[in-house]
Formats: structure tokens, C-alpha cells, sequence
């Protein structure tokens, strides 16, 4: 029975690609191909429609169905257009083949559901693995790009460095910003390191605990570590919360804090000429 | 007005989503940026005891009205092994866990209203109100 069926399909290729074309093109407008000329859409539905047959015809996954799946995805179609595609294409065959047989009792009825089922099935499965896989491979790439961003260290001159964060510190990241302060500190050599807190929202128990250890173990390695952007609001909570920060400098900007460090390791910002604007200068208004 | 709304603590990032909940709805009744991150922390410091001492639990919200004031009420409850002396737990230094133990004794300052109220072996809600100024 499959391999009659198969037969019937395979010569009526033709037929069952325009039904279901046409039921394709009806059904679109539900949005999530709205935007697509309408040039573009027809030309993916034809060759949709081929992959899908030289698949069955094929028994199974062929390498323009992996070509094919890998170009929408990098073109960003939405896996439910291929999955509603490949739903529509098992009624058109379903009903193409009930329309070719003069009466069909409902145990050949099922065997036909079966056989088509067995043809459809291993498509789907095949796309959504191929989506699926897609998005995780995205989601470790952020990961990792996320995990860079998360405690990044400038150095600005010799022995003066920066750690700007920006956005919410939870464990994971706090022990991050530990273990990038100490590396970069050793790296570069840095006698001063400045962390800026301008961007960090909440600075609750949890994460004043983890700065001050920080500053505490960069102390240890016999550098100094200033921390600057403590907002007004932030500097409130802090002082409701008793936290003691009067173990290492504070400055409210990273503009003060930068100066500090120049006066830690003996330097003072010189202005060689009235008029013009010494490059120093120009970079501490850049850190205001 | 009196409508809740809460966030259940399961892992740790359900500690952003209170805070950010909280400040919310801080914002709406018109506290000043001071008073939000005032709330914000102390949001944050409760979420953080339920995720660390009972492992889950709930944060919620209320409105709370008085005849000449409004305000928020945050209230942090759970199931985990309660407090067994709260005196202890309120003084600043205290932590079983090798923290700055200025979590509880923090919320309180930072609020207006504080409440414990703890069962051994049974759970810990925590009740506390800041008013609009
Ligand atoms: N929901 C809770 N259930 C059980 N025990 C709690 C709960 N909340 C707090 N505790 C106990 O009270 C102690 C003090 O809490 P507190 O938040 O003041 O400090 P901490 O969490 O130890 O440190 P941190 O300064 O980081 O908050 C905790 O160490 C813990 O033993
Ligand atoms: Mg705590």
C-alpha cells in the first residue's frame, strides 16, 4: 500500500503542489509572513513544495530539505510557516488521495492517514530539530557575549584601570567581577582600579558584600580600589542598610574618582596651554 | 483600591522581578526616586533571605490606605525553617549564612512599618509599609 500510494502522489506531484499552493497563498495575511514581497513568498512555496516531495520520494531527510530549513532560518521565517505548510500539505494529499478511489472502508481510511502521517511526520521533526538547535547555538553565543560584557575592565593610562558596571549583579556575575578585578589588576599592572556603579540599579546587601571583598582582596595585592558613581538614591540606601563603606574611597562621579587616582599615583592633570584643550583634559570630560 | 499582586521567589532572578514589580507599583503611587530605590532594596533584601534561608516562597503587594495616607505594603512570606530568636536576627551583624547580616535590621530603616512573624519549623511572613510622603 505505501509504495501504490507513493506511485499515486509522485505522479500527481503536479496537482497536489498547485492545491497547495493555492490553500498556502489563501491562508497567508495571518502575519507572520505579511511583510514578505509577494514575489519572494511564491518562489519559497514552490521550492517548499519541492523539498517536501523529493523528500518523501526519498524516504526520508535529503540535504536540500537541511539547505533549505537553513536558509529560512537565516532569513528569519518563523518555523510555524513550515510547520502550517507541512500541515496543509498532508491534508492536500490526504484529500487528494480519498478523491482518487471510487469508496474507501475506514480501515484502508486509516491506512492512508498512517502512510501520509509517516511521510509528513519525519519532515516536521527534522525542521523543528533544526530550528531548535539553531536557537540554542544563539542563546550560548549571548551567553557568552553577556558574559563579556559583564565585567569589563578599561585601562585608561598606566596602573589606572576601570571597571564600569551596567545593569543587575546577581552571584554569578558578582564572582565574575571578583575574578576579572583581581586578573585585570595583575595584568595591567594597575596601582589604582576604579569600579563604577553609575549603571547598577539596586546595590542591596548582597552586592555591597561582594564589592567590598573585591576592594578588600585588591588591597590584599597591594593596589587601591576607588568606588565612584554612587548615585544620590544609592548612597540613601546605603546608609539605611549601615553598610560601611569608609574602608576604601568613594566619589559620587568617575570624573572625581579619576582624579583621586592620579593623585594616588602621583600625578596631577596640567594644563600646558590656555586656549588650547590638553588631551587629558578632554578625556576626563569625556569619563564626566 | 486595594488590589494584590505578588511574585513567587523559586530562583534567583525572581528576585529582579519583584524588585522590578515593586518599584512599579512605588512609582505609580508617586513616591520620589529616593523612597523607589529605598523600596526597591528592601524588596530585594527579602526576596533574597526567602531564596536563601527557605528556598521558595512569595512576595506581594498591597496599597494600603489611611484616613489621611497611602502607602505600600510589601509582605514576604514562606515555609522554611522560621526565626528562632527575631531580637537576634534584628541586630545589625547577625548572619548565619556569612553575610553583612544588615538585611533585616536594613528593611526596617528603610521602611516605615516592620513586622516579623515567625513559626519555628513552620515559616516566616515578614510585613512592612512604606508611606507616601
Ligand atoms: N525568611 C527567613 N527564614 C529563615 N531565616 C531567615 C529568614 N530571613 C532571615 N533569616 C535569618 O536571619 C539572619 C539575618 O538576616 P539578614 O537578612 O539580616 O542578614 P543576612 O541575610 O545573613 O545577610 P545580608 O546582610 O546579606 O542580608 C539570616 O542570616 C538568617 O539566619
Ligand atoms: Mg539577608
Amino acid at each position: 500500500m505505501p509504495e501504490a500510494l507513493l506511485k499515486i502522489v509522485i505522479e500527481n506531484s503536479d496537482e497536489i503542489s498547485r492545491n497547495w499552493l493555492d490553500q498556502v497563498s489563501e491562508r497567508r495575511g495571518n502575519g507572520y509572513t505579511a511583510n514578505i514581497s509577494e514575489e519572494l513568498f511564491q518562489s519559497t512555496n514552490r521550492e517548499f513544495v519541492n523539498v517536501i516531495f523529493s523528500s518523501i520520494n526519498r524516504h526520508g531527510s535529503t540535504e536540500e530539505l537541511e539547505t533549505f530549513s537553513e536558509r529560512l532560518i537565516n532569513l528569519g521565517w518563523p518555523l510555524s510557516y513550515l510547520t502550517d505548510g507541512l500541515q496543509t500539505f498532508r491534508r492536500v494529499t490526504i484529500d487528494f488521495i480519498l478523491n482518487q478511489s471510487d469508496q474507501v472502508d475506514t480501515e484502508q481510511f486509516s491506512k492512508i492517514l498512517t502512510v501520509v502521517d509517516n511521510w509528513v511526520e519525519p519532515i516536521i521533526k527534522e525542521l523543528v530539530n533544526e530550528y531548535s538547535g539553531s536557537w540554542e547555538h544563539i542563546v550560548s553565543l549571548q551567553r557568552v557575549a553577556l558574559q563579556e560584557l559583564s565585567a569589563p575592565l578599561i585601562p585608561v593610562m598606566d596602573n589606572i584601570t576601570i571597571m564600569p558596571l551596567i545593569g543587575t549583579i546577581d552571584t554569578e556575575r558578582a564572582k565574575l567581577i571578583m575574578e576579572n578585578l583581581l586578573d585585570g589588576v595583575i595584568k595591567h599592572n594597575a596601582e589604582v582600579v576604579l569600579i563604577d556603579i553609575t549603571g547598577v540599579p539596586v546595590v542591596d546587601t548582597m552586592v555591597a558584600h561582594h564589592i567590598i571583598q573585591a576592594a578588600e582582596a585588591v588591597r590584599l595585592i597591594g593596589s587601591t580600589c576607588i568606588l565612584v558613581g554612587i548615585r544620590p538614591e544609592i548612597a540613601q540606601t546605603i546608609v539605611n542598610l549601615g553598610i560601611d563603606l569608609s574602608k576604601f574611597p568613594t566619589k559620587s562621579s568617575l570624573r572625581k574618582g579619576f582624579n583621586k587616582a592620579l593623585a594616588l599615583t602621583n600625578r596631577d592633570v596640567v594644563n600646558l596651554n590656555q586656549d588650547a584643550n590638553p588631551d587629558l583634559e578632554k578625556l576626563l570630560d569625556s569619563l564626566k | 483600591m486595594n488590589f494584590q499582586s505578588g511574585v513567587h521567589i523559586k530562583k534567583e532572578w525572581d528576585i529582579v522581578g519583584a524588585r522590578q514589580l515593586g518599584r512599579n507599583r512605588a512609582k505609580e503611587l508617586g513616591f520620589g526616586t529616593v523612597d523607589q530605590a529605598r523600596i526597591a532594596t528592601a524588596i530585594s533584601e527579602l526576596a533574597r533571605n526567602i531564596y536563601l534561608y527557605a528556598g521558595t516562597g512569595r512576595v506581594s503587594f498591597e496599597i494600603v490606605e489611611d484616613i489621611n495616607k497611602k502607602g505600600l505594603k510589601i509582605v514576604a512570606a514562606d515555609e522554611g525553617p522560621g526565626i528562632l530568636d527575631i531580637s537576634q536576627v534584628m541586630e545589625d551583624g547577625f548572619s548565619t549564612s556569612g553575610g553583612l547580616g544588615a538585611g533585616l535590621p536594613g528593611v526596617k530603616r528603610l521602611m516605615d512599618d516592620f513586622d516579623i512573624d515567625s513559626v519555628q519549623g513552620e515559616g516566616t511572613v515578614i510585613t512592612t509599609i512604606k508611606w507616601v510622603r
